[in-house]
């Protein structure tokens, strides 16, 4: 996992070896600088030397200016390269994204997606940073104090062995305590989150059975779990200062005691034993020594709460797309025949009920292919397979005469234009969102595209035209203007196949039909599938396909399955009875 | 600048009133805090009677006495243990009232955007509300749990440190002070930079934020495009910019700690020349204790207490631009917490009744019968049935001011009736069916329900005698018979089974892996279209509302499918008033009356037959598609 994420340092490797390295320097420095100011106390204000004085005051100078240069420059490369690390790994997260089939996208969900991109990011970023500061300046300064305070005093340096062990052991013990809390708390915000989000989004449900009370009863109740397991956790941590102070007065409770004794048994003189200024310095490597313990554990929590976090990174990280091209793939896509050949398709290898099972079609170019089928008969999983969205299980599905999994996915995808039937549009204008088609179109041929789409009509009436910005998702045109945006942006593509997944359901019967003549007139040669729950939408097509629980049921003409076959004929009148009475 | 931190102090002091709850408890913190950081205080004074009063006498004497200083070390003992426990106590109960009014906001937060219009769902993106319960919530988190706490404890020991000093000598401590009001000018430069970049920070992440999650969300789309190195691109602008603000914020605020550090050991080489030179020439030392001169213990302990106070300097300069960005998070909580609510000035509410004896009377049972309960202002109470008549006189209305989208509506709907919408999209169907349940306010005419005008009909109550059903579904997270429930909360298992089946539901939930115990992830994915519509219908009819309002509810359903549905409704709704939404005429035909919208308009209005008869719109509309073929 760490390898993983390390792989996202790249061009801030200078500034994350760099920290270290400058961090120590400071940190030698920050030990060095109380043995100067013994020496000062000592040799200088003790004997009243006021040259003495100034000239280790000057070096004190001199080291305090040099630390503070050191550890600026510490805390700029470490901010450079923990921001750096943020920035790689969103962007190695995304790109990967970009890179998913459907099927991986399915697997993770957009709202976790987002979640791993974002919080968890920040969270493996602070703890990088604090690690590249803290992984040097923790143990440097726990050897170097101890190392100093020896040089002054052994004798007393031996509380050390006393305290240290039993505030690294307090330390371990709150560690460990807190640590699965923590966990605990993380799932818990997973969950909380979840549940405003849908409710953000379904806030028109909630409102509309006056569900607020339940919404609310339900998010405190996740609420309070929360709030019981942080107070908990930070409740164990709160024995991290006071553990602290313990050891810390402890020391200087020992060092006043037993540091009193020393000093008058060598009578005051620094060469003899210790001195005050000795005594004081101890003081300080005392703080330093404990500090960096104190240090340590912080950093050990950090890390460990953003352990979960570089966890789930590295799930989209090391997460490869189950769709690859192939050696050598194929460049061209000849024309927009489409041939199955004994197809079976599930979701999941696990599934043992098949989406779609032995299908066999031929589909020669330009024509229009209508699919009708009842809720949940696979239409939709039947021309996902064509721009490859998935593979087959078993079978060959090829396009042009070349199976598709041998052509180059871009060039594929560009010849074949998909209108989902959960489509998307995105913020910008609608010229923006047109040219997703055709990055390079004009805009004689968005309006053209529009035209066919019928959509030219209700853009033209908008008083900004083909400049009307959308909202995020779409939210400010209607459903029926949307998906004629769709088809217009998907024509754009001149694609050699067209698939139109239920994509009119909202524009009405009369549009839908002009879209359909335009599509007849002015792109014969591209081939249509149209998959439509209106019989009226598809029996001007050549040739309709019944689906049936993942089977085809019935294939040929409007008027061929009307004769022999009964779903169809069945649909048919349904959708008839009240119009035939009448006329 | 001035008018930010102006407005930093309202956040703050709104922010600090949640601790009024709190009130006795955080007293005892601060209580707690005092001890704690007089310990501390003491402990640095602690080295000057140390050296002056026991080493340095001690030093003289032939057979030294170490009575005296077991005595006072015994004493210290004592008093940094009363502080240990001081610092135990104060945390620890912080830790709970942090989170406690963490807890508070948070589900304030959460019940207030429950009571807000529809309108604001309209106009905030998503993602920008769901940051504040995540990124805004974590700031604040940090301040509230690491920050607060600090900045009492260096408050308290800046402040006692200061009179520590003060009563060793006047003269070093104004020397002092000096130095750190320089100190300060650094550290507010640094630290308002850092603030600076942090606020930027976050606005970056939520621009990022909202970025990411609108591709993601349209990341089929962006597949089937082939769009990616352009949705590439613009990340990576976006990226770019963020991780300039992350790296200057982080640079600022972590140059904080060394600059404070270092000029601390600055001070205390200057104070050691300074005191060195006093004591050397013997200059008369004033402090509050009195007037003396200056001991070498003196020195020793003001150098020690030089440090105390620049080091919580430090401290509060470090965490300062933790609160800026939790300020600055609060301030966005606040203003969702201040959006206005849904106005709801309704005193006519829905009850269960039943007949006795041809009265109509409240009962607690559901009799199937509901009747609309009305106060009046003379005190008494008046009952009338509820039936299901609609009628709207003159209504217009706008989404935006200036912008009419509906015109002069004026329709009837009997009891009983079921009563469609068609027209083109944008006519306006959807709009007329959220005036009915007040999602939106009309701006001028009148909607009756009952006789009552709905404006003096409880928001609540309105809605609960109004089923909907959308186009665009939303399920929850939970198994699927949860979903269901949802409906109704107290329906049995029976219940919702049933209406499964009415909705012809229970035939594919049963194939699903673990049937009704299924967990539906997220918005129901994995369920098709037309089955996520089956689902929430089947959800409509657990609640079995008096009216029923379907909006595109079967359009991703096939007709074969929608006719077994639609008889099965039929069914449930029989006797009551239902309004259907649909393009799909076939789903509309069966209906008493049909209105056809145009542009905000009705501009017919009929049963199917008289429709077709009247050759009108609808009579297009109907043979559009075979005329045009």
């Amino acid at each position: 996992m760490v390898k993983t994420l390390a792989k996202s340092i790249r061009e801030y490797k200078k500034d994350s070896i760099l920290t270290p390295i400058l961090v120590s320097l400071e940190v030698v420095l920050e030990v060095i600088i109380p043995l100067l100011m013994a020496n000062l106390i000592d040799y200088g204000i003790d004997k009243g030397d006021m040259g003495y004085i100034g000239k280790t005051g000057i070096f004190l100078l001199i080291a305090a200016f040099l630390s503070l240069f050191f550890g600026a420059a510490a805390g700029k490369t470490a901010a450079h390269a923990s921001a750096g690390l943020a920035k790689n790994l969103r962007k190695d997260m995304y790109y990967n994204v970009q890179n998913f089939s459907f099927s991986n996208i399915d697997k993770f969900s957009t709202s976790s997606i987002v979640t791993r991109l974002t919080t968890d990011v920040t969270n493996v970023q602070n703890a990088y940073q604090m690690t590249i500061r803290m992984a040097m300046r923790a143990p440097v300064m726990l050897i170097f104090s101890l190392f100093c305070a020896i040089r002054v005093s052994a004798k007393l340096s031996i509380v050390f062995l006393i305290c240290v062990p039993v505030l690294g052991i307090g330390l371990y013990l709150i560690m460990t305590r807190v640590h699965p809390i923590f966990r605990r708390v993380f799932k818990t915000y997973d969950k909380l989150n979840n549940v405003v989000q849908e409710n953000v989004h379904g806030i028109r449900v909630v409102k509309s059975f006056v569900r607020e009370d339940y919404e609310n009863s339900k998010f405190q109740k996740i609420s309070e779990k929360i709030y019981r397991d942080f107070s908990k956790a930070e409740k164990t941590l709160a024995f991290n200062m006071p553990l602290m102070q313990f050891c810390m007065y402890a020391c200087m409770l020992v060092f006043s005691w037993f540091g009193a004794r020393l000093i008058i048994a060598g009578g005051g003189s620094p060469d003899a034993g210790l001195s005050t200024g000795g005594l004081m310095s101890l003081f300080t490597y005392a703080t330093q020594v404990l500090m960096s313990l104190m240090m340590l554990s912080m950093a050990f929590v950090m890390i460990t709460m953003s352990k979960a976090s570089a966890e789930r990174i590295a799930e989209i990280l090391t997460e490869t797309s189950d769709l690859q091209d192939g050696e050598n793939p194929v460049m061209e896509v000849a024309d927009g025949s489409i041939t199955y050949k004994n197809v079976s398709f599930s979701y999941s290898k696990k599934a043992n009920k098949k989406c779609l099972s032995d299908i066999n079609l031929e589909i020669a170019s330009g024509e229009t292919i209508g699919i009708i089928g009842g809720t949940g008969s696979s239409k939709s999983t039947l021309v996902q397979l064509i721009p490859r969205l998935y593979d087959v299980t078993e079978g060959s599905l090829k396009v042009g005469g070349v199976d598709v999994r041998d052509y180059d996915i871009e060039v594929l995808r560009n010849q074949v234009a998909m209108v989902l039937q959960k489509n998307e549009l995105f913020s910008g204008t609608i010229k923006d969102n047109l040219r997703w088609g055709n990055e390079h179109a004009t805009d004689e041929e968005l309006i053209h595209a529009c035209q066919l789409a019928q959509a030219d009509d209700f853009v033209q009436r908008f008083p900004d035209g083909y400049d009307t910005h959308i909202e995020q998702g779409g939210s400010n045109v209607s459903g029926g203007q949307k998906q004629r945006l769709c088809i217009a942006r998907a024509l754009l593509k001149k694609p050699k196949i067209l698939i139109l997944d239920d994509s009119t359901s909202a524009v009405d019967t009369k549009t839908d039909a002009m879209i359909r003549k335009a599509f007849r007139e002015e792109i014969p040669d591209t081939t249509k599938i149209i998959i439509a729950q209106r019989i009226s939408s598809v029996q001007d097509a050549d040739k309709i396909i019944v689906l049936d629980d993942g089977q085809i049921d019935g294939f040929g003409s409007h008027e061929e399955l009307l004769q022999n076959n009964a779903i169809y004929r069945e649909v048919f009148e349904s959708q008839q009875k009240g119009g035939s009475e009448d006329e | 600048m001035n008018k930010k931190q102006q407005l930093d102090m309202q956040t703050l002091k709104r922010l600090l009133s949640y601790l009024k709850q709190y009130k006795g408890r955080f007293l005892f913190v601060l209580i707690c805090i005092l001890m704690s950081a007089g310990a501390s205080v003491l402990a640095s004074l602690f080295l000057e009677t140390l050296i002056d009063d026991y080493i340095t006498p001690l030093l003289v004497q032939a057979v030294p006495d170490f009575s005296g200083l077991l005595r006072v070390i015994i004493m210290m003992a004592g008093i940094y243990l009363i502080g240990v426990l001081a610092t135990l106590f104060y945390n620890r109960m912080m830790a709970v009232i942090s989170q406690g009014i963490l807890k508070d906001i948070r589900d304030q937060m959460f019940s207030h955007m429950q009571t807000l219009p529809i309108k604001y769902f309209d106009t905030h993106s998503h993602g920008d509300v769901m940051s504040h319960y995540t990124n805004d919530t974590d700031t604040l988190r940090q301040m509230m749990s690491q920050s607060v706490p600090q900045l009492f404890s260096s408050v308290i020991t800046i402040v006692a440190v200061f009179f520590a000093m003060l009563s060793i000598s006047i003269w070093m401590t104004l020397f002092v002070l000096v130095f750190v009001v320089i100190i300060l000018q650094v550290v507010k430069k640094v630290a308002g930079n850092s603030g600076k970049y942090f606020v930027r920070q976050q606005e970056s992440i939520g621009d990022v934020n909202g970025y990411i999650e609108e591709m993601i969300n349209g990341q089929k789309v962006v597949k089937v495009f082939c769009h990616e190195d352009k949705a590439k691109e613009m990340f990576d602008e976006k990226n770019e910019k963020l991780f300039g603000e992350a790296s200057q914020a982080n640079t600022y605020a972590n140059i904080l700690m060394p600059i404070m550090n270092n000029l601390g050991y600055i001070l205390y080489v200057l104070i050691a020349i300074v005191g060195g030179a006093l004591g050397i020439w013997g200059v008369t030392n004033v402090s509050l204790t009195g007037v003396g001169v200056i001991t070498l213990g003196m020195i020793a302990s003001f150098l020690q207490l030089s440090r105390s106070f620049i080091q919580p300097l430090g401290q509060v300069s470090q965490q300062l631009s933790a609160i800026i960005m939790a300020l600055a998070g609060a301030r966005r909580i606040f203003q969702l917490i201040d959006e206005e609510s849904e106005a709801d000035n309704g005193y006519v509410t829905l009850v269960n009744a039943k007949y006795e004896n041809g009265v109509l009377t409240e009962t607690p049972e559901r009799t199937g019968l509901w009747a609309w309960k009305h106060p009046h202002e003379d005190g008494t109470l008046t009952y009338a049935e509820l039936k299901g008549k609609v009628r709207m006189f003159d209504v217009d209305f706008g989404y935006e001011e200036n912008k009419v989208v509906l015109h002069n509506i004026t329709l009837y709907a009997e009891p009983g009736q079921k009563v469609a919408f068609v027209g083109a999209t944008g006519a306006g169907k959807t709009t007329i069916t959220n005036l009915i349940n007040r999602f939106y306010d009309i701006a001028d005419g009148k909607i009756r329900y009952d006789g009552i005008n709905i404006n003096k009909i409880r928001k609540s109550d309105l809605r609960r005698s109004l089923g909907i059903v959308l186009q665009d579904v939303n399920l929850f997270t939970g198994t699927v018979m949860e979903n269901l429930r949802y409906g109704k909360l107290d329906a049995t298992d029976e219940d919702c089974i049933a209406a499964a089946k009415r909705a012809n539901a229970d035939g594919f939930i049963r194939m699903l892996p673990d049937g009704y115990d299924t967990v539906l992830s997220g918005d129901g994915s994995g369920l098709s279209q037309g089955q996520r519509q089956l689902i929430s219908i089947a959800r409509a009819a657990v609640a079995d509302p008096p009216v029923m309002i379907l909006d595109e509810a079967t359009s991703s359903i096939d007709t074969r499918t929608e006719a077994i549905v639609q008889r099965g409704m039929d069914a449930l709704m029989k006797g009551r008033t239902v309004f259907v939404i649909a393009h799909r005429l076939s789903t509309v035909q069966n209906s008493d009356v049909i209105m056809v919208l145009e542009l905000g308009e009705i501009i017919e209005r009929g049963s199917h037959q008289e429709l077709i008869q009247k050759h009108g719109k609808y009579y297009q509309l109907y043979t559009g598609a075979f005329e045009l073929a």
